[in-house]
Formats: C-alpha cells, structure tokens, sequence
C-alpha cells in the first residue's frame, strides 16, 4: 500500500475489508495456521494487537488545534495523496482534537443520536452450545471487553492468544460476525466503532485444533 | 330572498360606520368558518366586540404557542366549541438537555378542563409536553369521539399509556408519537380492536420495543384509508414487504431497517411490493441502509417530495443513484456522511428542491466509522447546493468549517431563504480561511433575505452580527444565539431592531443585566426569552419582574452555589399570572 506501519498507527485506516471480504470461511477452515486471529490493523504490525486497535489516538496524532485556527499538523510525515482520503480530510477537518463535551452542543435532539447508533444488541452463538445469548456491544469500549465478557457469559472459556478456548474440551472458537450486508467476518479485523456499527449477530466458531479425531 | 332583501334595505338605511354592527352573527359565524389560520382569527377577533363574539363561537382549534401563557379555564371560558387543540409547552432548548427533567408543562390540568368543557375534542397535538400514562388512560375513556393523537417530542408515557388510547379511542384516524421519550415496559400496547377500521395514520417509528406484527399487519389490511405508516427498526424487510402489498395505497412511508433479512426470499418480490405504491411522496426511516436493497425502493420514488435520510449513513454514491429516481423532491433530510459530493449530486438532481437538512452523524465522537474518511460536510457541499437549487428557502446545514464569503456566494444564488439555520459545531469558530470572525456571512444573510423569520447563528460572533441582524432582519421571528456576541450591545441591536422578534433563544453569551433590561417593552409581544449560561444575575431579573408585572420571569436553580448568578432564565407573557405548579428549583420572581 507505500506506507509503512509508522503511518498506519493511529489512523484512521481505509478499511482494507475489501480484502477481508474475499476471505471465505472455508478458506479459514483450510488454512487455520495461516489466520490464525490477531487484532492487528490489516497489513501493519501485529506486535500488541489489542492495544493497537484500542488506542484512542494520543494528542501528537491527532490535528492538534486550539478553538480558533486553522493550523494543520500533517502526520507521520505523510503521504497526504489521493489514497489516504482520511488524512486529508482530518487535515482539513478543523479543530476536533479531544474537546470537552458541553451539555446541549451541539444542538442534535437525544432521539437523534439514539436512532444513529442504532441496535446494539446482537446475538451470540456459539458452535454446539444450545442457546443464544445477547450482547449490547455499546457499552464494551473495545474487542478486548468484549471478547472478557464473552468468556464471562459462557464461563467454560478462556482467552488464549485472542481466541476463545475451552479447555476441558480443548476445543478453539473463533469469533464471527455477520455484518449489514450478509457477510461473515472475522471479529477483530476492522477498527471498534466500525465492527460495532457494522455486526448484526456474532458466532463463536468451533474450530477443533489439529489433533486426530 | 325577501328576508335577504329586508336585511340589505336595513344596511343601506344606516350610516357606513353602523354597517358593520349590523352584520347578522349567524352569517358572519358561517362566513368565518373559513377563516382557519389562528393568526387571521385573532385579526377578527379584535374588529369589535360582535367580531371577538362571532369569532369565539365559531373557533373549532385553538393554539397555545406556551402552555403557561394562559389556563385551561380561561380557553374553555372565551372558545366554547372547541374540537382540535395544540399545545406546546417546555423552552425548545429543553431538547439539548437545558432543561432539568420535571421541569413542567403536565398535560393533565387541560385534559381535565376539557373533559367538561370540550366533552367532543377530537384532536390533541402537543409538543414538549410531559404525558403521562394516566393522562393517557383518561384522555382515552373522557372523550368519545376523539380522533387524533399527535405527541411530537414529549415524555412521561409508556406503552401502557399507549395500550389505553388503542383499545378506547374507538373513532382514532391517527396515532403518531414520533420523537417521543416513550418508556417500553413491553407487552402489546397495539390493542386495536378486530372490528376498528377508521385509522388513517400511525407513526410509531422512534419507538424501541417490538410491536406485534401480526396485529400491525392485520390492523393495516383492515384499515383501508390508511396513508400514514412509519414502523419502528423492529419491523424487518419480510414485513415491510407484507405491509406494503396491504397498503399500496400510502402516501407517507417509513420504513425499518433496510438490511439484510434472511426472511426477505428476493429483493424482486420487495421491489415488486414497492412498484405498487404509486402514491407515496413521503419516505422515510431506512436505518442501516444496504445498497443492495436500495434500488427496490426507486420504484416507488418517482413522486416523492420529500426524503427523509437522516437516520441513514448513506454514502454520496448511493444518494447520488437515489436522487436520481426522485425528479420531484422538495424536502431533503440527509446526514453528513454524504459530504460534499452527496450534496453535489443534490445540486444537480433536485432542481426543484425547497429545504435541505444536513445533520450530523457523529456530533460528539471524533472517530470515522464509515469508509472513505467521514469529514461530514462543508461550505463547498453548501454551495454546489445554492448553485443547483434556486428554489432554496429552508436549511438546516451541520458542519465543521465555514467561510464568509460561502454563506454570501449561497445567499446570493438563493435569496429567498425563510429558514437559514447554521450550526459550525466548533464553538467559536471563525472563517477558516481568513481566520475572521463569522460576522459578514450573516450579514449578508439578513441583507440579501429580506424574507427571513428564522435565524440560528454559529461560529465566532461579535457584535457586528447583532447589529446586522438588527438594521437588516426586519422579518425574523426566531433567533437561536450560541457562544457569541461581545457585550450587551449585541443583545440590545437584535432587541430594538427586530419589530416581529416572537422568540429568542441564547445560551453562553457575555449578554448581561444592561441587555435583559433593553428589552422590557419588547417581550410582551414575544412569546419567550431563553437566556443560560450569560451575564445575568437576580437582581437584574428581579429588576425585569418588578417593572413587567404581566411577564414570568423565572429563574432555574440548579445548584445553590452562586446565588447572585441566573443561570437559566425563562422570560414569557402570561395571563394566566405565575405558575401554580412550579417545581422547587423554578424561582418565579
């Protein structure tokens, strides 16, 4: 993509789900080792996955602007062509480094906002568990809350290297999602907001390790 | 014919000044019932004294603008036949959360009056007013031939509430409770019987719970003058669907979410379902829009006039594809993810277009969670859109940057704006090119629309802009003034110079005690002065009160800090005198 790892951290990636997308399950199935899960951004480094995808960018990273200029600090030495539309466009965004929040401002009626982060609510289903459970994935603030919480919920798990496992069975899953428009997905490969924005209900997949049946 | 002639021969007989008087009441009674507008109506009213008569025996809809500006009792007393009442209570910027929550305005005094008073009411419209599940109940067993229920942004009701007025209102043409703060208590509130057939609209779309879909598609088949149906994100695509092929005869749609739905067998069949809708010209809702489903709704869009996609994360490409099947669109409600380029696919396919609305999908949250960068919208969408628009007269435009010389670019190409609301979300932000204060860009909206009775400014404000508004906005009606001004000077300009200023509405301004009181003569013809978070103190209020007996002036009280600050001040003309139902923090000086 020409830009190295440097750029991608902390940015608002393009999400490269295009590529994702082509992913099926079965080539999951068929190439376990090859995917096995990280919650690195796609293509950059995957050293500390999680805290990658968490990390709310830092005042050095974000266009630093005090209420009234204009002044606009480009990032990681940038690359501020046509295919980073999101640096240009927080580059041309104005001032929206961390702000505190007035009560009233700006003036968007509450129903408003509800209606926008819509249903959170999704289903979970795990591979041969026989009932379904709920998640509101509003109030986690990231996948590693979310993937705590899960373990929680079906308490026979426990998190190994981002992976649900069930160790007295000694069987891996894999967390799915079905996003807005059918697909299945791999959770974890698109930043928090858009994973939440996109996943209409969750699957935990079985995937036994390789051991003889 | 000779009773006629007798009553022209007496008119002729009198003097021009007797004329009138003699104008039998029951003719002028069957004449003024064409008179519908309540402004025309308090024109008659102040003719003469047979006028005022003639006119309040004939009034069948009364409007209350503050609810606290008269009682029930005193309505019930001049209008006797009243059958539609609308009612609007709490400040407006109680929708930003200014407002503390029991703050007032309780629908219940006024059902009750009119439960004796009105026995045959059959409408009731109210907005910002607190509802509750009781008043429902009993607005539901008091009043027999009641027909439409309108609640726009009120709260203080269930879904209980709302199972009384389905399984009592026997005659209901129309249900609609959008915006409203409803508490979902579940259970089936949809509880029209099998043999009622009257309905005519039903809006239940900001509703959180589940309804009953087989009764909602069996209420829709039953029903057939039913035009009105906005279903809430619980009703899926299968559903809808369903509804649709029972009601092709709407006019006003609002949708669920528009997503996938495993239920839906083809996009064809929905499509189909859509293509029998030859009427619609109101569409709505469409949460969670997926492009493959769009273009089943283009069918349908061929006589849309207005488009309401402001719960939609719609990208420019896909609204560009949309615009394109609806020729005939006069309102626009989108959200900010279409960015400029969605709104240049405005300009160039809504030639006939009248208001647009740009809100903002993500106000508060800094992060993207669209593709392509989410910047929202800035001052180039707003010209493309004044440039391919002509027509313009109303906007509502949410965005991050502005220049000066945009705002006079878009209200040169389109002079005729009524409605100019822009909302710069940055506080205090000024001309991001020249870095200049925001002061010209309304400057030449109050010179160059002369037209203008709505106004809501942002971005940095000195008080230039308030002496523009002041010798320029000779039309305005309604002010919403944020973060802005420099002294009292700029509150004073807006006060003196705006003769038909009915509502002002401030919050965070260095407008003080001097400002307030520059206005005594005027607020007795406005309806509301909303000051918080300025430079008053309760001296200066108190000081208002004294001098403006037939004023509230009523100050909230939220913490007992500062006691010589007024933080939240409420100012209105009442005859009704002083609440009687104030709550402890509301201090009426």
């Amino acid at each position: 993509m020409g830009r190295g790892p440097a750029e991608r951290q902390g940015d608002r990636v393009e999400m490269s789900t295009t590529l994702e997308k082509e992913r099926s399950l079965t080539e999951l199935e068929a190439d376990y080792e090859e995917t096995a899960l990280t919650l690195g951004l796609p293509g950059g480094s995957r050293a500390g996955g999680w805290d990658q995808q968490e990390r709310k960018r830092g005042f050095s990273e974000t266009v630093h602007l005090s209420d009234g200029s204009s002044g606009i600090e480009p990032r990681g030495g940038g690359d501020l062509g046509d295919e980073s539309p999101d640096c240009a466009a927080s580059g041309a965004g104005g001032p929206r480094a961390s702000k505190a929040r007035v009560v009233g401002w700006p003036p968007v009626r509450s129903y408003r906002k509800n209606a926008l982060r819509g249903c959170t609510y999704v289903k979970v289903a795990v591979d041969g568990a026989p009932y379904l459970r709920k998640v509101d994935l509003e109030i986690y603030s990231g996948y590693h809350q979310l993937l705590t919480a899960l373990q929680e919920m079906f308490s026979c798990f426990t998190i190994r290297d981002r992976r649900l496992v069930d160790p007295v069975k000694g069987t891996d899953y894999i967390p799915t999602y079905e996003d807005k428009d059918g697909d299945w997905m791999l959770v974890g490969d698109v930043p928090w907001k858009m994973f939440v924005a996109s996943c209409k209900r969750l699957r935990l997949m079985n995937i036994a390790p390789r051991a003889p049946r | 014919m000779a009773i006629k002639k007798q009553k022209e021969l007496d008119i002729e007989e009198k003097s021009p000044e007797n004329r009138i008087l003699s104008f039998p009441d029951e003719v002028l009674e069957r004449v003024l019932v064409f008179v519908k507008t309540h402004k025309d109506r308090s024109a008659v009213s102040l003719v003469c004294r047979d006028w005022y008569n003639a006119e309040r025996w004939s009034r069948t809809h009364v409007f209350i603008g503050n609810c606290y500006s008269v009682s029930p009792e005193m309505v019930a007393r001049r209008f006797p036949n009243i059958r539609s009442v609308t009612l609007k209570g709490k400040p407006r910027f109680s929708d930003f959360n200014l407002v503390p929550p029991n703050w007032g305005s309780d629908i219940h005094p006024w059902l009750v009056v009119f439960a004796s008073a009105y026995p045959f009411l059959e409408e009731l419209r109210l907005k910002r007013m607190t509802v509750t599940d009781e008043s429902l109940d009993f607005l539901a067993r008091s009043f027999p031939e009641f027909k439409a229920l309108s609640l726009v942004s009120c709260d203080g009701f269930s879904t209980d509430g709302l199972a009384s007025i389905t399984t009592y209102c026997r005659n209901l043409t129309e249900l609609d409770i959008q915006e409203s703060g409803i508490e979902d208590l579940g259970g089936s509130w949809l509880n029209f019987p099998e043999s009622f057939t009257s309905l005519e609209a039903l809006n239940f779309a900001n509703l959180h719970s589940e309804v009953n879909f087989d009764a909602l598609e069996r209420l829709v088949a039953r029903c057939k003058s039913l035009k009105v149906l906005k279903v809430n994100k619980h009703v899926m695509l299968e559903q809808l669907r369903r509804l649709l092929v029972r009601a092709p005869q709407l006019t006003e749609l609002g949708t669920g979410p528009f997503s996938q739905d495993h239920k839906l067998r083809s996009h064809i069949d929905l499509e189909s379902a859509f293509s029998n809708c030859k009427n619609l010209n109101t569409l709505s809702g469409l949460w969670e829009v997926s492009s493959m489903y769009l273009p089943a709704l283009f069918p349908a869009c061929t006589n849309l006039t207005f488009l309401n996609l402001s719960y939609t994360a719609l990208q420019s490409a896909e609204l560009a594809k949309l615009l394109q099947k609806c020729p005939l669109l006069r309102r626009l409600w989108v959200l900010d993810t279409v960015e400029d380029k969605g709104l240049e696919a405005v300009a160039s396919s809504c030639h006939l277009l009248q208001e647009l609305r740009v809100f903002p999908a993500d106000p508060f949250e800094q992060e993207v969670i669209m593709e392509g960068g989410g910047n929202g919208v800035t001052e180039s969408g707003f010209v493309a859109v004044s440039e391919g628009c002509p027509n313009l007269h109303y906007v509502l435009y949410f965005c991050h940057q502005m220049t000066n010389a945009a705002v006079a670019t878009v209200v040169r190409n389109c002079p005729n704006f009524t409605h100019f609301r822009l909302c710069i979300m940055d506080m205090r932000r000024p001309d991001y090119l020249t870095n200049e204060p925001m002061d010209e860009a309304f400057g030449a909206v109050v010179k160059t629309c002369s037209k203008l009775r709505r106004l809501a400014v942002s971005g940095l404000l000195t008080d230039r802009a308030f002496e523009y508004i002041g010798t320029y906005a000779k039309n305005l009606e309604t002010l919403s003034v944020a973060f802005a001004g420099s002294s009292d000077r700029g509150m004073q300009c807006v006060l003196e110079g705006c003769p038909k200023l009915r509502k002002l509405e401030i919050r965070d301004c260095p407008f003080g005690n001097a400002a307030l009181l520059s206005g005594l003569e005027r607020y007795e013809s406005m309806r509301s002065l909303w000051m918080s978070a300025c430079n008053l103190t309760m001296n200066g209020c108190q000081l208002l009160a004294r001098k403006m007996p037939r004023l509230n002036v009523e100050v909230i009280k939220e913490d007992e800090s500062d006691d010589m600050h007024a933080e939240k001040v409420y100012v209105y003309r009442s005859v009704a005198g002083p609440r009687r139902d104030a709550p402890p923090f509301v201090l009426t000086l």
